[in-house]
């Protein structure tokens, strides 16, 4: 089952052609690793996922992206969109505001009055995104008081209360030391049962950690994607062989 | 010193040494001297408004002028009326002003297209360097008139003519100023919310105003400050009456207003009750900036 299937497609940032001629399917429930040298694309290419790129002036893309059967790019409503395709970012970044009040802000957004449903969610989204011990003495205290690795945390609790099918992340351990981001992969491996993850990475190591399926990127283009294990062991393109062996980047 | 040492090049770059560190010493005596500027002028001002308007207030009593409702000088110096007006006529504009400043600069910084807003934005910018007398004049021949008109009164010299007055002239400072602090918040807040499905406005209003609140709070203790030190186009469009006004829509003199009218005339006493005014204009003035001080301590605890 594919929970997101992207056709050729290609995208520009006015002359600059970001991504070419991507066609890659996400199977649902799985984790998905997008690597690739710096500018390649991967952020890009998961920012079409979400509409994000819409935000930037004088983008142009063609092709499309079916989400259940559904051509995201057709749709009119991206609120919803978005409510289903959650994103988590590279730098922690939480709303200046309370730690419930940053769990709870999509549902508020939403138009959800209820106190009692809203306080049950934002409990669950951070028992689900292992913070709610860390936290549940002080959810009205500053988000920036908590550190790195429990901001992170935190927004992929607001992005779980959403309950969003797919969970967009871009390089979401690249700021936080060793054992936050180890924390942040055994989260992953419980999220990876309720949800779609795409993930950005540049840690090698991390792809073959977490990730089911790995798509190399290269210059805009897909150059090889598979089953992770085949494309650390096994690589067919050379450039896929060079870039997994560290050979370059 | 080693005499392997001392070669021609080496010596160089200390006598180099030497005068940099002249120039370094002469550069922060010039930096020292420039920010004393503004200190002693503070200290100098407040020193002679204190000095000169003290034996007012030793003669009549302070609770005599502060909350004495008659003006008569020389016989009575009860400034309370003006008290009164300056701190309604603030108000009100802040009131009027402020919602409209805070829209206008999310407008330009968030939703107008670029032409509209390159558009916009120089003319709030014109308005901020319009001279106050000719906001005046703006008020007499529009606003007044038609205060007359709206509410069947003779004379449209009212606190409301203050108001709407004052209210144009702080929207410049506060709409700069908001826009600017709407501007540096980094994109990721906005990101973060449209990410979770928030619509734009509910974007705006939830994360980014107040994100960019303390930038805000200054836009408006600015304006504040401006408008109640606004004196020339006051005088031309309130009706300075010294008494305790009734309602918006009769006449009242302002604090800066019953300075500026009787200045040139005033002598012995009568001036140093005019001085005992702008002590009264000055405590106003630290406090808000005490308030706006505290605003933003609480906010970044
Ligand atoms: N908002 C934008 N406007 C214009 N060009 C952009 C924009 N964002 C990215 N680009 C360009 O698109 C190309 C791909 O960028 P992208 O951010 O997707 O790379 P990336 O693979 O995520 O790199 P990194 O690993 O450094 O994050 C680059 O050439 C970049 O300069
Ligand atoms: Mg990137």
């Amino acid at each position: 089952m594919n929970k997101l299937t992207i056709n050729n497609l290609d995208l520009f940032y006015g002359e600059n052609h970001a991504l070419k001629d991507i066609s890659l399917n996400i199977p649902n429930r799985k984790v998905t690793a997008l690597i690739g040298p710096s500018g390649c694309g991967k952020s890009t290419l998961l920012r079409t996922l979400n509409r994000m790129n819409d935000l930037v002036e004088n983008v142009k893309i063609t092709g499309d992206v079916h989400f259940d059967g559904e051509d995201i790019y057709q749709q009119s409503d991206v609120k919803a969109l978005r409510k289903r395709v959650g994103m988590v970012f590279q730098k922690a970044n939480p709303f200046p505001m309370s730690i419930f009040e940053n769990v709870a802000f999509g549902l508020k957004a939403q138009g959800v009055k209820s106190t009692e449903e809203i306080k049950a969610v934002v409990e669950e989204s951070l028992r689900s995104a292992a913070l709610w011990d860390e936290v549940k003495d002080r959810l009205d205290s500053d988000a920036f008081g908590l550190s790195g690795g429990q901001q992170q945390r935190l927004c992929i609790a607001r992005a779980i209360a959403m309950e969003p099918e797919v969970i967009l992340m871009d390089e979401p351990t690249s700021a936080l030391d060793p054992i936050a981001t180890h924390k942040i992969e055994e989260l992953m491996d419980e999220l990876r049962k309720k949800f779609t993850i795409v993930i950005v990475t540049h840690s090698m190591n991390q792809a073959k950690r977490i990730a089911d399926k790995t798509a190399f990127f290269w210059m805009g283009e897909l150059v090889e994607h598979g089953e992770t294990d085949q494309i650390f062991n096994n690589p067919i393109d050379t450039r896929t062989q060079g870039y997994v062996s560290g050979e370059f980047g | 010193m080693d005499s392997a040492m001392t070669t021609n090049t080496l010596k160089l770059p200390e006598k180099a040494t030497k005068k940099r560190d002249w120039i370094e010493t002469v550069f922060h005596l010039l930096f020292l001297g420039c920010a004393m500027v503004g200190v002693l002028s503070v200290a100098t001002i407040a020193w002679f408004v204190f000095h000169e308007g003290l034996p007012a207030f030793q003669q009549a009593g302070i609770s005599e002028i502060i909350f004495g409702r008659e003006w008569l000088p020389p016989a009575l110096f009860g400034i309370a009326p003006m008290i009164v007006a300056s701190l309604i006529s603030t108000l009100g504009a802040v009131i009027i002003g402020v919602p409209i400043a805070i829209l206008t600069a999310v407008f330009l910084a968030e939703l107008a297209p670029k032409w509209l807003a390159n558009l916009v934005r120089p003319a709030v910018e014109l308005l901020a360097g319009i001279p106050s007398v000719v906001y005046g004049f703006f008020g007499l021949v529009i606003i007044v008139p038609m205060i007359e008109v709206l509410f069947h009164i003779p004379a449209g010299n009212t606190i409301l003519a203050g108001i709407i007055v004052l209210a144009i002239m702080i929207l410049p400072t506060v709409i700069t100023i908001s826009e600017t602090s709407l501007r540096a918040l980094p994109s990721t807040y906005k990101e973060a919310a449209l990410a979770l499905g928030a619509s734009h406005i509910y974007s705006i209003f939830r994360v980014l105003i107040p994100a960019a609140r303390s930038g805000i709070y200054t836009g408006i203790s600015l304006g504040v400050a401006r408008a109640i030190g606004e004196t020339m186009a006051i005088i031309m469009v309130m009706g300075n009456a010294p008494a305790m006004p009734g309602s918006l829509l009769e006449p009242a003199r302002t604090l800066t207003a019953n300075i500026a009218m009787e200045m040139s005339y005033a002598t012995g006493i009568h001036a140093s009750a005019l001085y005992s005014t702008g002590i009264v204009l000055l405590v106003f003035i630290v406090l808000l900036n005490a308030s706006l001080l505290y605003l933003n301590h609480k906010r970044s605890h």
